[in-house]
């Protein structure tokens, strides 16, 4: 119904909850249980059997965690969603239920440095490998591909830097060699950009950040644009080949145009286990009932913060596509028109030492490893995030020795402005 | 009918008012969508035929297999077809030679004819194409929902419940919501 589609402002109070049929509780409840009764064996036959709707055990579906998948669903554009543990389980199930062993995929390398770790590190003990791309270079991602190739990964927004990278192109690439292209939208949200409507085919969120945005719950969701055919190159055969555990079911061929979610579901959270609390999910819903005020006071914010820090004189750059000589501003006009996210980087004079000095310097900015809370926040990415990362790859993702990220929060802008004033004094 | 997109009251009033329903292609391998949909239509309460010559006389989930839409003994609201699209003129060509024709004709994900669907509705058939009853019921009634599914329904009324644990139904006053 696209004549009546509703905005999304009244998605994300909305989309996915209904009052509770028997108690007639209109805030979302908290079904903190981690079973559920079947009627009868018939019942759960069905339901295990993947036949029947409906809830088994919390490690694979919960009513709270339900409402919000079909709220991320909703904003996002996508068939369906599965909400885990956090960002990194995310991730995790999205590449297992792709890859096999000795399988690949193409990675922008401008990527949150625990995504660096989990695709360079961890998902070798599983024989996956990521190739590494500049996501500005199309001609290297295509060089990349081989036939062993199983996806492309960018963020929409990239960590830390805050660049947007041209999705539309990188999926037209990805579609040319029948792959799917995967978007990390954490740093953006769907209120700034929604990657399926530029030929995304999966989305991912830490709901850690922006979609929970108070800085109080982990939380991960993948979202199924529904937009890619994972049967008919035989390279994704956990969703186009019958599945022993599911009595031989095709589970693309059963589920159509939501079925890499529901085998993210079944096959990846159901076997892996990292699966959201309930409580968790509740508080990730309240939170992202306010998204798009938050959303639009954190980019309104970061825009004023990054002007008056371009023009210090101990500043000697400042990264933030909202501002129209960034040479990213193009890209975020054309992705992002309605701002340029909360979190940017910008490089002091005095290098690591004043970074340092600086950071500790603050007094309403926090000093911590997280972005997108209410509050404003502050990490030096090369001594914390990204400080496992060689110095040429620190560099390479935009996290060099002089760099200080801010997440600018949702407070007074003047207070804001206040709090570097007086730590730059310090410098 | 425009067959991109349905308007919601469309496909609600059919689920609504249609009891016995005809599944051309019925399977009797239990992980087949036609097995799956039909179990989850007979736990709605709805009366389903199976029709499959290769099966016929043989039973699927206690039903009796027909060989033809001509051969089921009562008269058939709905006909719901797991056949690939290039069958689907045969199928209202047989729709159109019965005498007690059904009133609407539905066929499956990925299945669509356009030529055969206005053959169909210009004798006053209600046609819905390349799209699941159980997926639509599951939306309409809100039980998609509890996989995560986007069900692009938005409502602060209660859900209808039905015997049992983990059962909603279709609510009726969804016509007039709509304006119609």
């Amino acid at each position: 119904m696209p004549s009546n589609e509703p905005g999304f402002s009244t998605l994300a109070i909305h989309a996915g909850a209904q009052p509770d049929p028997t108690t007639g509780a209109r805030a979302t409840p908290i079904y903190q249980t981690t079973s559920f009764v079947f009627e009868d064996a018939e019942h759960a036959a069905s339901l295990f059997g993947l036949k029947a709707f409906g809830n088994i055990y919390t490690r694979i579906m919960n009513p709270t965690q339900a409402v919000l998948e079909e709220r991320i669903a909703a904003l996002e554009g996508g068939t369906a969603a599965l909400a885990v543990a956090s960002g990194h389980a995310a991730q995790m199930i999205v590449f297992h239920t792709i890859m096999r062993p000795g399988d690949n995929f193409i990675s922008a390398n401008k990527l949150y440095g625990g995504s660096i770790n989990q695709f360079g590190h961890a998902f070798k003990n599983f024989d996956w490998h990521v190739r590494w791309v500049d996501p500005t270079n199309p001609d290297e991602i295509e060089q990349q591909i081989d036939d062993r190739t199983r996806a492309i990964f960018i963020e929409s927004l990239a960590n830390p830097g805050g660049t947007f990278v041209d999705i539309k192109a990188i999926a037209d690439i990805a579609h040319k060699h029948g792959l799917p292209l995967i978007v990390d939208n954490t740093m953006a949200s769907p209120y700034l950009l929604r990657p399926i409507e530029h030929g995304a085919d999966v989305v991912v969120h830490s709901m850690t950040k922006f979609i929970g945005g108070h800085g109080n719950s982990m939380g991960g969701v993948i979202v199924d644009g529904g937009t890619f055919n994972w049967s008919e190159s035989g390279k994704y055969p956990m969703l186009s080949e019958p599945r022993p555990e599911y009595g031989g079911m095709v589970l693309h061929e059963t589920f159509g145009n939501f079925g890499f979610a529901i085998a993210c579901r079944v096959l990846g959270l159901r076997d892996l286990g990292p699966a959201l609390s309930p409580f968790n999910a509740f508080m990730l819903l309240t939170g992202v009932e306010t998204l798009p005020l938050r959303m639009q006071k954190h980019c309104d914010n970061a825009l004023e913060v990054a002007t008056w820090l371009k023009g210090h004189d101990k500043v000697s750059w400042v990264s933030y596509s909202g501002l129209e000589d960034d040479p990213n501003h193009a890209l975020m006009k054309k992705y992002s028109p309605k701002g340029a996210g909360a979190v940017f980087t910008f490089g002091l004079k005095g290098g690591f030492d004043a970074g340092v000095t600086f950071v500790e310097s603050l007094e309403v900015f926090s000093h911590l490893a997280n972005i997108g809370d209410t509050r404003s926040l502050v990490i030096h990415p090369a001594s914390t995030t990204h400080r496992q990362l060689s110095p040429e790859q620190q560099v390479a993702a935009g996290a060099g020795p002089d760099v200080v990220r801010l997440s600018i929060g949702i407070e007074d802008a003047a207070d804001i402005i206040g709090d570097l004033q007086q730590a730059l004094a310090a410098v | 009918m425009d067959h991109d997109t349905y308007p919601e009251s469309y496909i609600s009033r059919i689920l609504r008012s249609v009891k016995t329903i005809a599944m051309i292609g019925a399977s009797g391998r239990d992980v087949r969508p036609s097995n799956i949909v039909m179990k989850y239509l007979l736990a709605k309460g709805y009366d389903v035929y199976p029709v499959n010559p290769g099966l016929a006389g043989k039973q699927v989930m206690g039903r009796e297999v027909y060989g033809s839409l001509a051969d089921i003994p009562v008269h058939i609201d709905m006909v719901d077809v797991f056949r690939g699209s290039d069958a689907v003129p045969g199928i209202v060509d047989e729709i159109l030679a019965l005498d007690d024709r059904p009133d609407v004709l539905w066929t499956q994900l990925t299945v669509r004819n356009d030529d055969a669907a206005r053959k169909a509705e210009a004798a006053g058939i209600k046609v819905v194409m390349d799209r699941c009853p159980k997926i639509e019921y599951g939306r309409h009634s809100g039980e998609i929902k509890w996989n995560g599914v986007n069900s692009r329904m938005i409502s602060s009324k209660k859900p209808v419940m039905q015997k049992g644990y983990q059962a909603l139904g279709i609510r009726p006053q969804l016509d007039r919501a709509q304006g119609d």
